[in-house]
């Protein structure tokens, strides 16, 4: 399976390099042409049916959220920060994944036996957690895990029947529909399929490759946030499990295109596809950089709702998955020049 | 076995505190063949039996606890389920972590964790409160409901890895690591002469209480007793004293919890044998099932063997393999050297060589 594949496919943002080789294996016999720019985004070319002149951007990012070694203790640990959104919370028990050799590491904390009152309050700071490999001196850790090695979560992908389970879904879960999507039939105009790095650090790959492909719109493929736990008062589910490919309609980062909006929901609704909005004011992807390349691009965001992304371990249901590859394609086949028109 | 081996099966094996059936059968399977005779008691802990060459020997206890911490089911809603803890379960290190919901089938899981675009400020501030945290089984709420009932056991799912300079890292080393140390010590024994006969215990329930000890001590009656399990290890954030290097020796418990000319005599097999170790002072309760049987019937002489261990109560408990092995050597030496009479040694109005001397 794609998605297991790149899920367990270490990739923190400026290292996507072994989830670069995974894709480019991918797509290389299904596009007339494939580049990798100077950023490390795949660029990939699959030619239209017909010459309507019309250049599709389709955009999913490769890296993940992680760590990196910044330094190394007396007694062999390694300090370390976050390369993007990683919760701290999140760290105190992890397994990890240090360097392009895999070392295992552990991050622990005081036991609990040991707390003083109030300190099991406290969430401890990145600047106080050490990731642990067994090394026993400053300079065995500092040959084994030098300053800049990447650490990534080690989480196998599980699959059930009806959810899997796995690391990185935000985004390898976008990279597998759109892996999807290239390996399938051609559509009336040029797709271009971008594979962006550095979308957790600032959506740097996005800006780049918008810019090199200079698409007349754009649709970004996601692992969006579905905040579903039940609460005292639910005001922001931001997107279900379950419920169908999510449409993003505003986030921080931009205001979808209306027409490429209405082009998902009338497919999804003759289609009898499920869908859903996320839910407005919430994250941001690689549409932020994309819309506002050169003069503009008209930019759409779909999305596999996944639970706890930038955790070690996210979760998505299947159907939502499958869903979101049928509604893409299904859309693409009715995209035409008009779609685009600013005065809907 | 292989130590690490023996550490990774006997931590990945699940046995939460009262239902600790999957790692008895492990540990019965790896103990059959090392005694003469194996059974388990009525809260669940393991005895096995392995006589001594002398027919009128005292009885030496050992004891291990098998069962660690989790978790467990207090209600369902919306298909996601509530928890409380098993022992002492640390929620710090709760959010992001796979388990394994033990229903009518085993079901893997996840802790739900809020992801940090969502969060306000002050959430991120403090963590996850007890009636925030659930565990979610990817199934539909009916599916759930049908197949978890309110009070199932939940165990953390980890693979065990080892670590450079072989430092071994996962769940449940707390006490597992004491487990395999004994195991380790009746692979010498078969090898070795001993008068005394030897109890080895793998104890339920310490975890909630030493309740296993307590049983056990009652039913073997031992004349001396040793349990083995794991002690603070070093490393960023603890503060000396009270925690030990690893890889550095397993430690010898004193303070009143133990017979004085016990713990000495363990001190003089490990400098005899060349085993290093430290001396863990422990002022009042050890926390450990040597304070259950100290007072089993009319008393016990106790020692302690500690293996240092970092993150204890985590997931990633760690630990330096060549501490339990020490553990079992130190084990296997003292019992080998056990004299029949050792006893006699231990009575408070007899007077040590030293007071002898001095006289």
């Amino acid at each position: 399976m794609m998605l297991k594949e790149l899920s367990e496919a270490t990739g923190v943002s400026g290292d996507e390099e072994n989830v670069r080789s995974i894709l480019l294996r991918a797509i290389r016999e299904h596009v007339d042409e494939v580049r990798v720019d100077a950023l490390g985004n795949i660029l990939a070319l699959k030619r239209g049916t017909t010459q309507n002149g019309l250049r599709v951007m389709l955009a999913a990012h490769m890296d993940e959220v992680g760590l990196m070694v910044v330094g190394h203790d007396g007694d062999g640990f390694l300090r370390v920060r976050t390369v993007g959104g990683v919760d701290p919370r999140l760290l105190p028990g992890a397994a990890l994944e240090v360097g392009p050799d895999h070392l295992p590491g552990v991050i622990g904390i005081k036991p609990i036996h040991l707390l003083k009152s109030g300190e099991e309050q406290q969430v401890p700071s990145i600047e106080d957690l050490v990731v642990d490999i067994g090394a026993t001196s400053k300079d065995e850790a500092t040959k084994l895990a030098p300053p800049g090695t990447y650490i990534t979560f080690a989480t196998r992908f599980r699959e059930g029947s009806i959810t899997v389970s796995g690391k990185a879904f935000d985004d390898r879960a976008g990279c597998a529909v759109l892996v999807e999507i290239v390996r399938g039939e051609r559509f009336p105009f040029d797709l271009h399929a971008a594979f962006t790095v550095q979308e957790e650090v600032g959506l740097r790959g996005a800006r780049v490759a918008a810019y090199a492909i200079a698409p007349n719109c754009a649709f970004v493929l996601e692992g969006t946030v579905a905040d579903d736990l039940p609460k005292d008062k639910d005001s922001s589910p931001t997107t279900r499990l379950g419920h169908g490919p999510a449409i993003t309609l505003m986030d921080n980062t931009f205001i979808a295109h209306r027409g490429l909006v209405r082009l998902l929901t009338d497919t999804a609704e003759a289609l009898g596809i499920p869908y859903q909005f996320k839910q407005p004011g919430i994250g941001g992807t690689d549409a932020g950089a994309i819309h506002t390349s050169r003069e503009g691009v008209p930019s759409a965001t779909v999305a596999v709702p996944c639970r706890y992304i930038h955790s070690p371990v996210s979760l998505l249901n299947l159907d939502d998955f499958n869903n979101t590859i049928t509604l893409m394609r299904e859309a693409l086949a009715r995209l035409t020049s008009s779609t685009l028109r600013s005065d809907l | 076995m292989e130590t690490i081996s023996l550490l990774k099966q006997l931590t990945e094996a699940v046995g939460i505190a009262g239902r600790e059936a999957p790692v008895r059968a492990l540990i019965t399977q790896l103990w059959q063949p090392l005694v003469d005779e194996i059974r388990e008691d009525k809260l669940g802990s393991l005895i096995a039996f392995k006589r001594g060459a002398d027919t009128s020997a005292p009885k030496l206890m050992l004891a291990a606890h098998m069962d660690e911490i989790g978790l467990v089911v207090t209600g369902i809603e919306e298909g996601f389920i509530r928890i409380a803890r098993v022992g002492g379960t640390d929620r710090r290190v709760l959010p992001g972590l796979e388990v394994t919901v033990h229903g009518r089938e085993e079901l893997p899981g996840i802790v739900a964790s809020r992801p940090p675009h969502v969060l306000s400020e002050e959430e991120r501030k403090s963590p996850v409160p007890w009636d925030k945290l659930f565990v979610d089984v990817g199934l539909p709420a009916a599916q759930v409901e049908a197949l978890v009932s309110v009070g199932d056991f939940i165990s953390v799912r980890r693979e065990t890895v080892e670590l450079k300079n072989r430092r071994v890292a996962g769940k449940a080393m707390d006490d597992r690591a004491g487990v395999a140390a004994i195991t380790l010590a009746l692979e010498h024994l078969s090898y070795m002469r001993h008068s005394w006969d030897v109890f080895a215990v793998a104890t339920a329930q310490e975890e909630t209480g030493l309740k296993g000890a307590i049983t056990t001590a009652y039913g073997i009656a031992p004349d001396l007793a040793v349990a083995l399990d794991v002690t603070f290890g070093k490393h960023p954030g603890v503060s000396e004293p009270g925690v030990w290097p690893l890889g550095e020796g397993p430690t010898i418990g004193i303070g009143p919890n133990f017979h004085p000319r016990l713990a000495a005599r363990l001190r003089e097999v490990a400098e005899a044998h060349e085993i290093p170790y430290k001396l863990d002072p422990l002022p009042g309760a050890s926390g450990t099932d040597a304070w259950a049987i100290q007072v089993s019937r009319e008393g016990v002489p106790t020692a302690l063997i500690g293996i240092p261990l970092r993150y204890m109560h985590q997931p990633v408990e760690m630990l330096a393999a060549q501490d339990v092995e020490r553990a079992g050597r130190l084990l296997a030496s003292f019992i080998a050297g056990l004299e029949a009479d050792f006893l006699k040694k231990l009575a408070w109005d007899t007077p040590t060589d030293e007071s002898e001397r001095r006289q």
